[in-house]
């Protein structure tokens, strides 16, 4: 689960720059091309919204390694979460979009972080309404711990542990306009 | 999108802002894909219930709300005046508070008297949406209004926006005025004198009497329905009359630009305020506005019955 970005640099301690996230996500693409000797039935389906740039920037890198432009999309959440109402800030919807029909078709679910697991389980509810995919998989730049459904990831930058209260947080040039980086804060 | 929505009621236009009208637009962008999906329901409001309470007679703004509710997972309930106990004497509060003793969590209310939804607002926990209160508002329509001319022309912005009819007794061109100036439209009421009252000219609209001067300049001409129920002969000459100097006919759509949107929030009266030629027309957006009444109506519900109590 992401967290509001908090400025306080005195407690956060950097885990990732940008060449170390660089080269996580270029890790990431090559083991996607070799578990998925089909690239172009595969979907990078990112959870808005650095989930949606990180499944680009894979989606470069397998186009740098294979010379093949595999599909990307978009898959929101927010309205398959099943916390509605109980937190005090009602998360955003953004609209979703995949390629159809994923019939046949590997959907890889792309996120920031991973966490309780409970995003990714509304992830696959969301992609379960367009339609039944050959499979699922799913990547994350971080893996935190702390699952509270039985979900793990296929492809992780980094396994980060932590402990409940600390706060991670990705920043990305694109979508926060700030130079990349992981920061863990206490 | 960086506003974020803490009402739990939609009461009218009037007092949304500019951030939060455009918000609700685009979280029903995000509604409107799922009516596209192979399975259109998605759990946003499972558990909840809501009531869909309708003093006044209406078919289609209900089943919009209906199904709006059921594709969001909530459990939905329809009453009308004749199935409440409002014909035995209860009086509107005490109907609502037994609605909320059941646990209610959303009140669409359509209502003869303009502030019965605020009233219940005041006094009830559950979100309370109006679905059209007397001649005050009906927001919902508007913003399905406002949702389709974005849809249609990227933006809302500096458009020449007509409305046509019966203004005087019409919620939908209250709540499209207010909208409409607020995402910084020009706005001409088009219509007899006697449905056009001057002191609308204060809410900074312009008032016109003559149609053929308006339409060649106009982007969108919504046209609103003449309400012969609520009409009475003083106001009105006679349809033929009507016809004659404020009907859409099939000659004077020849002065629409190309790209004119015609709207209108039905029911329409084909051969009154609009010939059938022109309502089935390459202009005419009026089933568009059903579709996107839906997602606009997903979008309000999802936001007000999912902040919590």
């Amino acid at each position: 689960m992401k967290q509001a970005r908090q400025k306080t640099p005195g407690a956060a301690v950097l885990t990732m720059d940008a060449a170390a996230i660089d080269r996580a996500l270029r890790r990431i693409a090559h083991e996607i091309v070799e578990r998925n000797p089909q690239l172009t039935h595969v979907v990078l389906a990112g959870i808005p919204s650095r989930g949606v740039e990180i499944a680009q920037r894979i989606a470069n890198f397998i186009h740098e390694i294979e010379k093949v432009s595999v599909e990307t999309g978009v898959i929101d959440v927010a309205m398959h979460r099943d916390d509605v109402g109980t937190r005090s800030e009602l998360p955003i919807v953004r609209e979703s979009k995949l390629p159809l029909p994923l019939e046949e078709r590997t959907v890889i679910v792309v996120d920031d972080v991973l966490y309780t697991g409970r995003t990714v389980r509304a992830a696959m509810d969301a992609i379960s309404s367009f339609g039944r995919p050959a499979r699922i998989q799913l990547a994350v730049l971080i893996d935190r711990g702390h699952r509270e459904l039985p979900i793990r990831p296929d492809y992780v930058g980094k396994n980060l542990p932590t402990s409940g209260s600390e706060k991670v947080q990705v920043q990305l040039q694109e979508t926060d306009h700030e130079p990349d980086e992981v920061r863990l804060e206490k | 999108m960086t506003t974020r929505w803490t009402r739990k009621d939609l009461l009218g236009l009037r007092e949304l802002s500019a951030d939060e009208i455009n918000f609700i637009l685009e979280t029903a962008d995000a509604f409107k894909q799922v009516g596209t999906r192979e399975i259109k329901k998605v759990p946003a409001l499972r558990g909840k219930t809501l009531v869909n309470f309708f003093v006044e007679p209406s078919t289609r703004t209900r089943t919009s709300f209906e199904l709006a509710a059921l594709r969001l997972s909530a459990d939905v309930i329809n009453l009308s005046a004749t199935s409440s106990s409002l014909t035995k004497g209860e009086t509107l509060k005490d109907t609502a508070r037994n609605l909320e003793a059941l646990h209610a969590d959303i009140l669409v209310l359509r209502h003869s008297s303009a502030g019965a939804p605020q009233f219940l607002a005041n006094r009830l926990k559950a979100s309370v949406i109006n679905a059209g209160d007397g001649a005050h508002e009906h927001p919902t329509q508007a913003l399905l209004d406002l949702y389709t001319i974005r849809e249609k022309r990227g933006n809302i912005a500096g458009l020449r926006v007509a409305i046509l009819g019966d203004i005087l007794f019409s919620r939908v061109a209250r709540s499209n005025i207010f909208g409409l100036l607020k995402l910084g439209a020009h706005v001409t009421l088009v219509g007899p004198s006697t449905l056009i009252p001057r002191e609308f000219e204060k809410l900074g609209v312009q008032v016109s009497h003559k149609i053929d001067e308006v339409l060649p300049n106009a982007d969108v001409v919504n046209l609103l329905r003449i309400q012969h129920e609520r009409q009475r002969r003083e106001y009105f000459p006679g349809i033929g009359e009507y016809i004659r100097l404020f009907g859409l006919t099939k000659e004077r759509a020849k002065l629409l630009k190309p790209d004119c949107l015609i709207m209108h929030p039905g029911p329409i009266n084909r051969g009154v305020e609009i010939d059938s030629v022109v309502a089935d027309g390459l202009h005419s957006v009026i089933l568009d506005q059903v579709t996107n009444g839906l997602a606009v109506r997903m979008a309000v519900l999802y936001l007000c019955g999912g902040i919590s109590a």
